[in-house]
Order: structure tokens, then sequence, then C-alpha cells
């Protein structure tokens, strides 16, 4: 694993922030409040901007992800579909009310604009896989594949 | 610059090739309605108010980021215009707290003053309504994110004019917020508290911490009550009853304060005459050694807490004399209540200041015990219009002994400059043991936000600079920590304009307002026959009486103060 150090070492100043943070993210699964400090001691960036940065773009995380990334699409196509529901459904069977993580670390929901498939909507993502038409039992059948219940 | 002509509402008009519409519009005697603009700020286009026409283009264009060009059309205020803004009024007031009689900012907010201009008397739109905790953690503003309407003006001053970084924006779409990094709140966060903010929001989003509960009862604690009031006080607190800016109002101030019940009022200006004698000697002093210079002057203390964040290992250059403010604090809990027989317990001490900051710095430790309470130069207004006074009709009355007379040099330590003229018309005459006639050091005066001046005390070249606003005392802090500060003596003010323009003064805090004020205290000076701090009899006589020599182990007991490292960098694995 590369070091925090050796990751910034590659960039100068703030015009490589974005480029820098996703590196340190792709690196360490997430953006940590120590690591967003150190690239404000060693770029002198200040920390309200980095934060700024790290809020603006939904893909950077500020909390450690579970193993598996769910995604729920609430794109146009998916929202008149009823993605509010798969999104309620997905919450209770996971048990996450308001927090992003689940308890195991296993998955993490997120909400994403668009993923594009919206011929076949409502529509989520697992990882690197769409799972479309879904329906409220499709879902379960899908997370209870995963969580092997 | 190239010079270009444009038409403005028919009138033929020059403007400099690229100056923004607004700009040119204003100097032009044509006001356009505005929430997110500022004339030393970034333009960013955000409220949508100042919104106006361009021949040939088919959309209306924000004017405060919209560029002239040779030949351009402008209207300014077509029914058209007029229409788009009452509907960016009313987007705005969609989503808005509209708790308005119960908001601190009532009255005086400028998004209430352009719904009422407009005549916007019910919001057709329903928008989703921001629900945040309202932040009181710190000392000196409190935060109020559900009033904000993201106009950034508070970002760009604390940012961009400070460069202090304490709050930003987050987020974005509808949960765009301005906060401090890392749900901090204000207290952890950078803020030093120069308020400078709450002057720039034209919403209840950001206001100033209100002692005026704590007063009140304080007021009726029956304790022995003593006031004193800062030297800008007296060339601001009339605007707050509608006299113009610039009319000094001190008899009628004095008189104020007795009749909401204070026993003494006794004057700042006579604890800055003693700042300057203490701060002088120092001076001389490290001047001599050729030690820890340049030397910093710290009546400032939203510019201490910024030096101890940002700056920490260039402590040693600070002044360790304490501000006015707690010296004369320090002497009413000691000299005075021994004077009067009485327990410093049982005296409460309230400071009229102009500044959000103070109220942060007589909770610092190291005075601890000394000043109660802090009230701003607009809270006090308010006392006094809770209690009714008359306060235009009032009869003038004077400060009292023994801490209420004072020279020509502290009434200018309200503005910019004024601490380091004070203190050169003193050092010059403790340099040379002599009177010396000069009292006007002209290239010390003036608004921009860096002056220099070298002045010839005794034949020794004295090197000045004269700062306000701290991103302009960052570049004077990285040459001192480069090792090439040309400097001996330099006087930071946070805020811009110095004390006139404080964070807890009236707004607006336009230049021409501050340059007025200024132009109180200077003339304040003028008048007086006593121009020279070390010549304040009434401070001679503490020094006889009491302190002993100037600089002496009993005033640096009383008068003296320390730093702290306040390093906000985490230490990080």
């Amino acid at each position: 694993m590369k070091t925090i150090g050796e990751i910034i070492s590659k960039y100068r100043d703030r015009s490589d922030l974005i480029d820098l943070l996703s590196e340190v993210q792709e690196e360490y699964g997430y953006l940590s409040e120590d690591n967003m400090r150190i690239i404000e001691q060693s770029l002198d960036i200040p920390l309200v901007d980095i934060y700024g940065v790290a809020t603006f773009y939904s893909s950077f995380k500020l909390n450690p992800a579970g193993r598996h990334i769910i995604r729920v699409c609430k794109g146009t196509a998916c929202h008149v579909k009823k993605a509010d529901m798969i999104e309620g459904v997905l919450d209770d069977l996971l048990g996450l009310r308001d927090k992003q993580t689940t308890e195991d670390g296993r998955f993490t929901l997120e909400l994403v604009n668009c993923i594009g498939a919206c011929a076949k909507a409502p529509n989520i993502m697992i990882d690197d896989k769409v799972y479309g038409e879904l329906t409220k039992e499709k879902a379960e059948r899908i997370i209870k594949e995963f969580t092997g219940q | 610059m190239a010079k270009v002509s444009v038409n403005l509402n028919g009138e033929s008009v020059e403007a400099d090739d690229g100056e923004m519409i607004i700009d040119v519009a204003r100097r032009n005697g044509i006001d356009v309605p505005h929430l997110c603009w500022n004339v030393r700020f970034e333009r960013i286009g955000a409220c949508r108010i100042c919104v106006v026409e361009v021949e040939g283009n088919p959309k209306l264009v924000a004017s405060c980021s919209t560029p002239v060009k040779a030949g351009m059309v402008i209207k300014t205020h077509t029914p058209r215009i007029l229409e788009a803004r009452r509907t960016n009024l009313e987007l705005l007031l969609a989503n808005h707290d509209l708790s308005c009689t119960t908001c601190a900012k009532n009255l005086k907010c400028r998004l209430q003053e352009y719904a009422h201009d407009f005549m916007i008397q019910e919001v057709p739109f329903s928008g989703k309504r921001k629900r945040e905790e309202v932040d009181y953690s710190s000392p000196s503003i409190v935060r109020d994110n559900n009033k904000c309407i993201l106009c950034e003006q508070c970002v760009q001053v604390c940012n961009k004019i400070q460069t202090v970084y304490a709050i930003g924006l987050q987020n974005r779409g509808f949960k765009t917020r301005v906060a401090p990094p890392m749900r901090m709140d204000m207290n952890e966060s950078a803020c030093i508290n120069c308020g400078q903010c709450v002057v720039a929001c034209p919403t209840g989003a950001l206001t100033e911490k209100s002692s005026i509960k704590e007063v009140i009862d304080a007021l009726n604690s029956g304790k022995y009550l003593i006031a004193q009031t800062a030297p800008s006080i007296r060339a601001t607190l009339g605007e707050c009853f509608g006299l113009p800016p610039g009319v000094p109002v001190t008899g009628q101030m004095v008189s104020a304060l007795r009749d909401l019940g204070f026993q003494k009022v006794f004057d700042t200006n006579f604890a800055a005459d003693i700042t300057i004698i203490e701060e002088g000697t120092e001076f001389i002093k490290r001047f001599k050694e050729n030690r820890s210079l340049p030397m910093i002057t710290t009546c400032c203390p939203a510019w201490i807490k910024f030096a101890e964040q940002f700056y920490y290992q260039e402590l040693h250059h600070m002044s360790s004399c304490r501000s006015p403010q707690a010296i004369l604090a320090s002497l009413v809990k000691t000299y005075y209540a021994e004077k009067m027989g009485k327990d410093p317990k049982d005296i409460v001490l309230i400071d009229i200041m102009p500044c959000t900051a103070k109220k942060f710095e007589i909770l610092r430790p190291e005075y601890k015990g000394e000043a109660d309470y802090v009230l701003t130069t607009v809270e006090l207004a308010k006392l006094i219009k809770q209690y009714s006074i008359d306060f235009l009709n009032l009869p003038e009355s004077s400060f009292d002994s023994p801490m209420g007379e004072s020279t020509g040099a502290a009434d200018i330590f309200g503005q910019t400059g004024g601490v380091m003229e004070a203190a050169l018309r003193s050092v010059a005459d403790l340099m040379s043991g002599q009177d010396l006639q000069r009292v006007d050091y002209v290239n010390v005066r003036g608004m921009e936000t860096m002056k220099e001046a070298e002045v010839d005390l005794g034949g020794n070249k004295i090197k000045t600079c004269i700062v306000h606003t701290l991103g302009e005392a960052r570049k004077l802090m990285d040459q001192i920590r480069a090792g090439t500060s040309p400097y001996h003596f330099i006087e930071i003010m946070a805020c811009y304009g110095g004390c006139v323009g404080g964070g807890g003064q009236p707004g607006p805090h336009r230049k021409e307002i501050l340059e007025k004020r200024a132009g109180a205290l200077r003339k304040e000076d003028s008048d007086k026959k006593i121009r020279k701090s070390h010549q304040n009899p009434d401070a001679l006589r503490l020094y006889k009486e009491y302190l002993g020599e100037f600089g002496g182990e009993k005033a640096h007991k009383l008068l003296h103060t320390t730093y702290t490292n306040r390093c906000i960098i985490k230490k990080c694995k």
C-alpha cells in the first residue's frame, strides 16, 4: 500500500486537488480526516477548500465504504418507476435507516443521478453489475444472494 | 486602461473596458439592487437580483459579473427587469426561514428590505426548508444556516480578505451549506471572531452573540457598575439613532450610560494612552537592543488570535502590551478597586466595543475576572432603545475621573494607522528626551490596506508599516518568517478601516462611511490641547501613585500579557 506521503509527492498544488483526492480514495477506500489534514499541510491548501471539494462530488467518500457498493439510481426514468420504493426496501433489508454503511461493513448504499440504463428502470448497481426492472421481490432476492440467507 | 463609451439608460457614459456593468452604473449614480456583490470581493453572480438588460442579448445578465463592451446599450430598471428581480426574490424566499420579526437581523436585513421594496406580500412558491441546528458555540458569532441564501459574502471576506479560511461552501445542490470544515462548530474552527462575516451577511445567517440580557441582569444586580467605551464608539453610535456618519456623540453616549445605571463611565482612550506609553517604551528598548524587530502592535484581539494560529513561531514579534480594553479592565479591578476600598468581585465592568472579537478577548484565561461583558456598538444602541432613552436629546456629560482624561493620540486609535501615529508621537519624544513639535505623521494615514512610512526619530530611521485586513497582515508575516522584513514597527488591525469598520459597528461598511467616521476621530484629536499620550496628566499621576516607572515591574504585571500557541493544524499520524 502506498503511504499518503508517497501519493502527495506526485502532486504540486490545488489545481491537482481532484486527481490527488481520487488517488487517495482509490488507495484507502475513502478520504479520512487525517489524510485531508496531511494534504492541507503538505500542499498548503486550506482545509475548508479540500473539504468543500470532497463534499461537492458524490464520488468522494468521507467514511470507509462497505465491501459491496450498492448504487440506487435516482435518475428521471428510475424516479418515475418508483426508485424511492426500491431505496426504502433496501434500507429496510440492510437495516440502514440514516446510515450509509451496514454495521457489518458488508454494504454501502449510495444514491446516484443516472447510471445510464433508463430502458430497464428502476435500476440498481451492485459493484460493477447493473440489476434492472426491479420489484420489491426481485430486490429482496438479489440481496439474499449476496448475504447467502 | 482603454476607455469605452456605453449607453446607460439612454445616457452615453464612459467606462473602463472590462469594467462590470454594476460598477459603471453605481459610479454614474444608478444603484442596482444586489445581495452578493461587494466592491471589494470577487464577483460570483449568485443572487441574480442585479440583473439588467443588454440590447441584442435575449437574456437578462447579472450586472455584477458582466463586463461592459464598447457601444453596449444597457437598461437597469425596465418593467421586465423589475419583474425578474421580483421573481428571483420570491424564489429566494421560497425556502427561506421567514421568522422575520424574531430574527436578530430584523429591520437590518437586505433580503427583507428588498422583499418590502418589491412589495412581496406572499410567496407564490413553497420550497423545501433547511432544518439545521443553530450554532451558538462561538463567544462572538451565531451561525444560523436556515437563514443563509448562499450569497457567499461571508466566505469571501473570511477566505479572500482575511485569509482565515474558517468557513467555506460544502456539499452541493439543495444541501449546499456554509460551515467550518469537518463538522467543526464555529468555536472549534479557525474563526478569529473579527465579525466581518456578520457585517457582510445580508440576512440573519450570521449575527453577533448578544450579551444584552446578561447586561440587563447586571444593571439590576445591585453591584457597582462601571462602563468603558472604546475610541471608535463615539464616532459611530450616532448612526444607530439616525445621525449621518462622522458625527461624534461622546457626551450623549456618556449620559446614556449614566441613565442606564452605570455609576462610573471610564474612557478606554485613557487606557489607549497607557498602551502607547508601555508599547512605546517597549519599542525603544527593543530598538536599542535590536531585538525581536519588527515589533507588532497588539490592540486587536482578532489579529492576536490570527497570529497565535498561523504564525505561532513568530509570537516574539508581538508587543507584550495588552490592548487598551484589557489595560482598563486590569486597572479597574486592581488600582481602582483598591483606591475605592471595594472588593473587585463587587464591581461589574462592561466594555462597549466596536468588535465581536473583544467578546472572545475577555474570556482569555490571562484576563479572567477582569471585564465581565462586552457590548458592541450595535448592542449598546439596542439597549438604549429598550430603555426608551431619548438619545439625541440627552445633555452631554464627561467621563469620570480618574480614568476619563485622554489625549488626541488616543482618539485616533479607532482607525487604521492611528495606533502607529500615536506611538510615533510618543516614541519621538521619549527617544530624544525633548518635547518635539511634530504631531502629524500623515504618511501613516489613509484607507490603503498597506501603508509604509519611514520616520526620522532623533537621527534614527525607523521603518514602519501599517496594514488592515489580515490578508495584508499575512504578507508581512510571511516576510518576517522568511527573515526579509525591512520594518522596525508594524501596526496590524484585522478589520478594513480599523475599529471604525469593526464587526460590531453599524453597517454598511462602505469606504466613504468609514472615512467619515475616521475623520470624526481625527477632528477630536486635532481639537485637543494635549496630543501625545505620555503627556496625559491623569496617566502620569497613575504612574506616580501606583504603577511606578514606564515599563517597570508593576506596569509589566498589570499591563502586559502573554500569547498562546494555537496551532490549528492538528498533529496527524
